[in-house]
């Protein structure tokens, strides 16, 4: 049975649809990774599948239990760390902590507490309010609450924005591991290094799902050709190609450009002449995430307009 | 599992609130330390009897008759001649600068008409623009002149005859019915309550909401109930403790009497509190921001104050005011401890309006959990 099994997901607020015909199904024990761009109904899917909003439309289970009629039951063992950080400022960590194990019942409330500040490695700052925590440390607090009652499904909301190189990797090395012990895991994310930690993505553009499956699958289904090129002045290249029938993006790395389109024959005639230049050498290159990303940004229509 | 109530949970929310309470040393502060402060304040400084009123004189004779009427008056406290002056238009101007509220005039011809036994007179203007001011100094003024006077000739109070009365021609616009302390500071332990109470309450759940981490307790199992007794009992404790200092104070400081049960009074007050910590929370499930909630409970303020009979005689407004006075838990409240307090008022005597008080505790919580929405939609 899926940790997620839901169908056609349509939430409107007002006249504007957030969320559009989502369908997505993710095994237990799976880390899903949950792209898009801002305001792409990330938020609100997560919302509904943690019981926080109501669907206008669609259906379907969380943990076995139905999403609309047992809200209650999905909230007791599923576990959301929202985008904001949303513990008590003024509280300290250890009576947040305090505060969470009350409210799942857990006991002893100080053996839970005691056992989860050590996990952290905030023993010695258990009395510190967690609003005068970094942002890095605010996140693993958060992490430590959510985990706290053992959820068997972690709804993570961007939960690595403004932290920093470091932190974010122990905090996806702690997220393999609860995986490995058959924690279910969403988390939406805008970084492309942590779509490729995922087990398998999803990408969502303006409340409808584009695409799902492994990054190899996503990078491959979308169906585009990269050519690299290198040369000098690429900054003028560049503002030539783009006007070039068959070139779709234009984008610099480094020391070359990523030029990558659909259609490989066009792209192909597009570049040709560039072979003879002083210098210029052109060169078939990998498709990345972000470009896929990229490609998907620029087709899909915003319902915003 | 239990869905809609658990003791834990219950505890849970409770002890974060006290934390947080504690924690925000202004706001604790303000609890304790407000009530107390407006007792005292509004206790010594609300006077609807005022005394030593500024006056001016006007006196157009110096003769021994105008100055035993002057000494008189003085005498009664309720007068300070602060200006003696020497024409009417001198007295104008320090009425409609403020500078005095009475002003005294004894005309030229008063000598001689006591003395011929023509029914002298003297004249009294009085500001009225707060009407309160002189009703109390008026009153006695009729009698201690005609005394005084009596007095100055010889004549005893017996013998006077009607032409020997003196004619006090008053110039006022009003004659508000008076309020004394005793009639003062029970009201203003309700309404200290009503104040504090409603305002901590009324930003509760906003004020989760606007730091966000209303979105967190929402995906915990939290049932509406225990939110919600979460939120208003701590607060019970603290309008406990208010009680408790407000009516130590009335006691100490203002020598309120006490006549009835104090354990009569004590439950009449915890049934109020509870009405006031859920109509703050009702509020706080409507408002969207803490400012709203701030100006839904101002907005509630105002008319409850005005209405309730707290400040104006509630028998003296129009009967669709009186109805409206009504619909506010203070209203119901001030009788209630008017009557325990002042009048020794038994459980008979207080169930009905007691008995509506606890009607409004229903309505408040049904109406709150009725508005609480589980989910963010």
């Amino acid at each position: 049975m899926n940790a997620i099994d839901v169908h056609g997901l349509v939430k409107r607020f007002g006249d504007k649809t957030v969320v559009n015909q989502v369908t997505m199904q993710v095994a237990r024990g799976e880390i899903v990774g949950f792209l898009g761009p801002n305001g792409s109904g990330k938020t609100t899917t997560i919302r509904i599948m943690c019981g926080l909003l109501t669907p206008d439309e669609g259906e379907g289970t969380v943990l076995g239990y139905d999403l609309r009629s047992e809200g209650l039951r999905i909230k007791r063992e599923v576990g959301y760390m929202t985008q904001r950080f949303s513990f008590y400022e003024d509280l300290t960590i250890a009576e947040n902590l305090a505060f969470v194990a009350r409210l799942y019942d857990l006991k002893p409330v100080g053996a839970h507490v005691d056992r989860t500040l050590e996990d952290l490695g905030l023993t010695s700052r258990r009395n510190q309010l967690a609003g005068t925590l970094s942002g890095g440390w605010k996140q693993r607090l958060a992490l430590a609450a959510c985990i706290m009652h053992q959820p068997k499904l972690l709804l993570l909301d961007e939960p690595t924005a403004g932290v920093d190189p470091k932190a974010r990797r122990e905090f996806w090395d702690e997220i393999h591991r609860l995986a490995a012990d058959g924690l279910t895991v969403l988390v939406s994310t805008h970084y492309m290094d942590e779509a490729e930690r995922c087990h398998r993505i999803s990408y969502i553009s303006y409340g409808t799902l584009l695409a799902t499956g492994t990054v190899a699958d996503v990078v491959r289904d979308a169906g585009l050709v990269t050519y690299l090129v290198d040369g000098p002045k690429l900054e003028q290249l560049a503002a030539e190609l783009r006007q070039r029938p068959g070139v779709e993006q234009v984008a610099p790395f480094g020391a070359s450009l990523h030029v990558v389109g659909s259609d490989e024959a066009a792209l192909k005639a597009a570049l040709a002449d560039l072979e003879g230049r002083d210098g210029v050498t052109v060169s078939r290159g990998e498709t990345s995430l972000e470009d896929v990303f990229i490609q998907f940004m620029a087709n899909s229509t915003d319902n915003m307009q | 599992m239990n869905r809609i109530f658990s003791l834990g949970r219950l505890m849970a929310l409770l002890i974060k609130e006290f934390i947080q309470m504690r924690r925000d040393r202004i706001t604790f502060g303000m609890m304790l330390g407000v009530p107390l402060m407006q007792l005292v304040l509004f206790g010594y400084a609300i006077n609807s009897d005022p005394k030593a009123l500024p006056a001016a004189l006007v006196s157009l004779s110096q003769d021994h008759y105008s100055r035993a009427m002057v000494s008189a008056l003085e005498n009664t406290d309720y007068y300070r001649f602060d200006h003696v002056v020497g024409s009417a238009e001198e007295a104008e101007h320090l009425m409609a600068s403020g500078e005095v509220v009475f002003v005294v005039t004894i005309p030229s011809d008063f000598a001689r008409r006591v003395d011929r036994g023509q029914r002298p007179q003297i004249l009294i203007e009085a500001d009225a623009t707060d009407p309160s001011v002189a009703s109390g100094a008026i009153s006695t003024l009729g009698t201690v002149a005609a005394e005084a006077l009596l007095r100055e000739r010889g004549v005893p109070a017996s013998e006077a005859k009607p032409a020997d009365r003196l004619e006090v021609i008053v110039h006022r616009r009003y004659n508000p019915e008076g309020l004394s302390q005793y009639n003062i500071v029970p009201g203003l332990l309700g309404v200290i309550l009503q104040m504090t109470m409603v305002m901590m309450t009324s930003i509760a759940l906003t004020r989760e909401r606007e730091r966000g981490t209303m979105e967190n307790l929402l995906a915990m199992p939290a049932s509406p109930l225990e939110i919600m007794l979460g939120k208003v009992l701590p607060y019970l404790v603290v309008g406990a403790v208010q009680v408790a200092v407000i009516l130590g104070a009335a006691k100490l400081l203002f020598g309120v009497p006490f006549v009835g049960s104090l354990w009569l009074l004590l439950v009449a007050v915890l049934i109020f509190v509870l009405s006031l910590v859920l109509l703050g929370y009702t509020i706080s499930t409507v408002a969207r921001t803490q400012m709203q909630a701030m100006q839904l409970t101002f907005f509630f303020f105002l008319p409850s104050l005005l209405l309730s009979g707290f400040m104006f005689p509630f028998r003296g407004m129009p009967e669709w005011a009186q109805w409206l006075g009504e619909i506010f838990p203070l209203t119901h409240f001030l009788r209630v401890i008017r009557a325990v307090m002042l009048k020794g008022a038994d459980l008979p005597a207080i169930a009905f309006e007691t008995g509506i008080l606890v009607l409004f505790i229903f309505i408040y919580a049904g109406f709150a959990l009725l508005r609480f929405r589980r989910t963010l939609d």
